[in-house]
């Protein structure tokens, strides 16, 4: 006898590959609603500029901050530009960026399909001819791909804003010689791989909020409750996947 | 106080195949252990209003969601305008469903968009090489039809309950349906707004030559639309015939479903 809980886990697994599957055979077929995908291009790269502004560079000034001790106990503090530019290209700009999109574009698009879903307007959609999976998840899906990683790339530029606000407030340097230093020890496998790294990421969260929405059930109780797992499990997953790239990545760097 | 409902204009008719435009035959339906649907037989002819009457609960809804795919039944055949609908492949099924208008029973207008696009969308984006003004023309006489013109810019969330069935009828109108499925049309409006409902139902039908099937627990809405009205109970079409024919019978389920329904109201 299988445990319930192992049996809804197993169900929810297969009912997560077959919608990944159907994204998959979906997203290259026509029609193309180009118009939608730049809609949500705008809802989730734009209207995410704000958060990551500000989340981008308090913690370049934050972590600049509070690295300094102990650079300084080995008089080392020219080593900071550096520092903080391996630290946000290899993991605090991506994490941090896929975090926050994880908790606003998640619970955004979680509870916006979820509603609509309640409300029977995927169905309306349906009956109309019209493919809610290829208007609604499709765009959204590539939407989130496509914009995480440049909120990734921006949210580098502003943590080194608030990084060099730091350095230059304490040692006078230059613009030049900070992203000189900052960009010393930098490859273009490192930014490579965080863009990788936030492709899939966006992916995540595109498709886990999608699938959470579409598969709402239960009135304005399963419409929270979709957007609230479209956050939880898309963190989990981002987690698990930032593990998983970082090993792949080590590996292929030993080449 | 809503605007008096203008006639809805007429458009040609279009030639309607022989024999009946919808067929149901044996359909079931279970959700999980619970048998919804126990074996459907219905026929409904060109250009017909049927009404599903039948208590909460008993499957109406369902009915005319394996209609148009919505949902697939366990058991049984549903055949629309001469194609056998859960045996279409998905483009031919999207086809088909432009065909048939389904109208909500809460309306399920797309609560972001205006009235204007909510009936735009359809037409955009089923219809290739639509213009822009022709669009907006379609839009302007689709309100018309449904004495609505005023709102075209105003948001669902602004409208009354009746003016949203009516955007509901209208966004389906939209696409010149052959056939109309309307799911509890008058579900939640007060007297006078159900009146003016049914009486858009009975213009729709002439304007546009549909074949409508109304699903409904509403006597009033049964009698004043269909032509026929099909009884379901426990699962089966247990009755079909002229509404005064139904309620002749001595079933005592159909007896108290009459007397529940409408000889309280009339008396009341």
């Amino acid at each position: 006898m299988i445990h319930p809980a192992v049996d809804g886990f197993a169900l929810g697994v297969y009912r997560g590959a077959r919608f990944f599957q159907r994204f998959v055979t979906e997203v290259f077929l026509p029609p193309y609603h180009f118009r939608e995908l730049v809609a949500q291009c705008y809802e989730v790269g734009v209207r995410s500029l704000p958060l990551v502004t500000v989340t981008g560079f308090i913690t370049g000034i934050v972590f600049t901050k509070q690295s300094r001790p102990s650079l300084a106990a080995f008089g080392a503090t020219s080593w900071l530009p550096s520092l903080i530019t391996i630290a946000l290209v290899g993991s605090l700009a991506p994490l941090i960026t896929a975090l926050i999109c994880a908790g606003k574009l998640g619970s955004n698009i979680g509870a916006e399909l979820g509603s609509m879903k309640v409300t029977e307007q995927i169905e309306a959609m349906e009956v109309s001819g019209i493919n809610p999976f290829k208007y609604l998840v499709v765009t959204r899906t590539l939407a989130t791909t496509l914009m995480v990683p440049a909120l990734m790339l921006y949210c580098i530029l502003v943590g080194l804003l608030g990084s060099y606000l730091n350095v230059h407030g304490n040692e006078a340097t230059s613009v030049a010689a900070f992203l000189k230093g900052g960009f010393s020890n930098i490859h273009f496998l490192d930014i490579f791989s965080s863009v990788v790294k936030c492709f899939v990421f966006g992916f995540t969260i595109g498709m886990i909020a999608c699938y959470k929405g579409f598969n709402a059930s239960s009135g304005t109780m399963g419409v929270g409750r979709a957007a609230n797992a479209s956050v939880v499990l898309s963190m989990f997953v981002i987690f698990i996947e930032e593990v998983l790239i970082v090993q792949i990545i080590t590996w292929i760097r030993g080449f | 106080m809503s605007p008096p409902v203008p006639a809805v204009p007429a458009v040609p008719a279009v030639p309607v195949p022989a024999g009946p435009v919808i067929s149901i035959r044996g359909l079931k339906k279970a959700f999980g252990d619970r048998e919804i649907l126990r074996g459907v037989d219905l026929d409904v002819s060109a250009a017909e209003n049927v009404v599903v009457l039948g208590r909460s609960g008993t499957g109406k809804s369902v009915l005319i969601k394996l209609l148009v795919g919505l949902l697939t039944p366990d058991a049984g055949v549903a055949t629309v305008l001469g194609q056998d609908v859960h045996a279409l492949k998905p483009a031919a099924l999207d086809a088909l469903r432009r065909r048939i208008g389904f109208s909500f029973q809460n309306s399920a207008l797309y609560d972001s968009m205006s009235v204007a696009q909510n009936l735009a969308f359809p037409l955009t984006m089923s219809a290739h090489g639509v213009s822009a003004a022709e669009v907006r023309d379609r839009v302007a006489d689709a309100l018309e039809a449904v004495g609505l013109a005023h709102a075209i810019g105003q948001m669902p969330s602004e409208l009354s309950g009746g003016q949203r069935k009516r955007v509901g009828i209208a966004r389906t109108l939209i696409l010149r349906p052959e056939i109309m499925l309307y799911d509890e049309p008058t579900a939640g409006l007060d007297p006078v707004t159900s009146t003016e409902i049914n009486e858009l139902i009975n213009q729709v039908q002439q304007a546009y030559h549909t074949t409508s099937i109304i699903i409904t627990h509403d006597l009033t809405c049964a009698r004043s639309t269909g032509q026929r009205v099909a009884m379901l109970l426990d699962g089966q079409v247990s009755r079909v015939g002229t509404f005064d024919e139904v309620f002749a019978s001595d079933d005592p389920r159909i007896a108290s479903f009459y007397a529940y329904n409408f000889t309280n109201s009339e008396h009341a």
